[in-house]
């Protein structure tokens, strides 16, 4: 009999502690991944600004951005995605790759997909939850809203078209010609891609957005192109 | 297991309770900082690539 109680209360207790490590994980996936993720971006915004260099300076020597771009290796931070619809100070990292480390560490790059500013489709990936979740506000872009790639060489801005909502295995999205694989692309698109609904991975928020024009950075970006746009939430 | 615990610790019942909460600290700490990280990963919720016939390189990670 006493061997019988303690053999329950053991099991209890076991029980109960399994509970609270279950309680733990949840709290650390949806509370703390964010805030050491948003830390971690942030850092990395600081160091891409510093290594960009002030806007507006002639560089120094004539760059060839997009071949330094396309050496990029997997994991690291080549360009500065800022959308004005999240927020004047909204800047994330996009980095080269889509494995988890990467979409941890900010916004990925689908290798293999083209680079900012490129004919073809600059396909990118971002937390909807969790991880910083930069891509949380997806669902509120519009038509028309600017997206600001800031890389080395330029600001490449590009403009909401449309959205779509597919199945994880819908892979045609990054396509070159957005949804029509094996054509031949003529146009710059950047495509974004996320989880829906929030807390989900059953489908995927795809939004389009096509270029508007790439500026040099010793031009600078004219201010209006990072005007927050009315009806902005927060 | 936590009475044996209890009787593990040493001295009277205040610095049992502190030595109970810093090990309760140091559990969560450890958690939070190696082993849910290393864990995460194999989460069906966080596993990445969803392979397709499609003839694209890359496929679309859960996010």
């Amino acid at each position: 009999m006493r061997r019988l109680r303690w053999g329950v209360r053991t099991l209890g207790e076991v029980l109960i502690t399994l509970g609270l490590l279950l309680f733990l994980f949840v709290s650390w996936q949806l509370w703390w991944t964010d805030v050491t993720a948003n830390r971690a971006q942030a850092v990395t915004i600081h160091a891409l600004e510093r290594g960009f260099g002030p806007a507006g300076r002639v560089a120094a020597t004539p760059q060839t951005p997009l071949a330094t771009l396309t050496k990029v290796p997997f994991g690291q931070a080549f360009a500065i995605m800022r959308i004005p619809r999240f927020g004047a100070d909204f800047a994330r990292p996009v980095l080269q790759g889509t494995d988890h480390d990467a979409l941890t560490n900010g916004i990925g790059h689908y290798s293999g997909t083209a680079f900012p500013g490129q004919v073809g489709n600059f396909a990118v990936a971002g937390h909807r939850t969790t991880y910083g979740m930069p891509f949380s506000n997806i669902d509120l872009l519009r038509t028309g809203d600017v997206i600001v790639l800031e890389t080395k060489a330029s600001y490449i801005v590009y403009a909401v078209a449309r959205h779509v909502i597919v199945t994880p295995d819908q892979v045609e999205v990054i396509a070159p010609v957005p949804q029509h694989p094996g054509d031949k692309p003529t146009q710059a698109w950047l495509t974004m891609t996320s989880c829906n609904p929030r807390f989900s991975a059953t489908q995927r928020y795809v939004v389009f957005a096509k270029l508007v024009r790439s500026i040099p950075r010793s031009t600078g970006l004219a201010a209006s192109y990072m005007a927050v746009p009315a009806g902005t939430v927060g | 297991m936590y009475g044996a615990l209890w009787r593990l610790l040493p001295g009277p019942w205040p610095v049992k309770l502190l030595l109970s909460l810093l090990l309760f600290v140091a559990v969560v700490a450890v958690c939070f900082l190696w082993l849910f990280p290393a864990i995460a990963p194999y989460m069906p919720f966080n596993g990445n690539s969803v392979q397709s016939g499609l003839p694209f390189p890359t496929p679309t990670p859960f996010i």
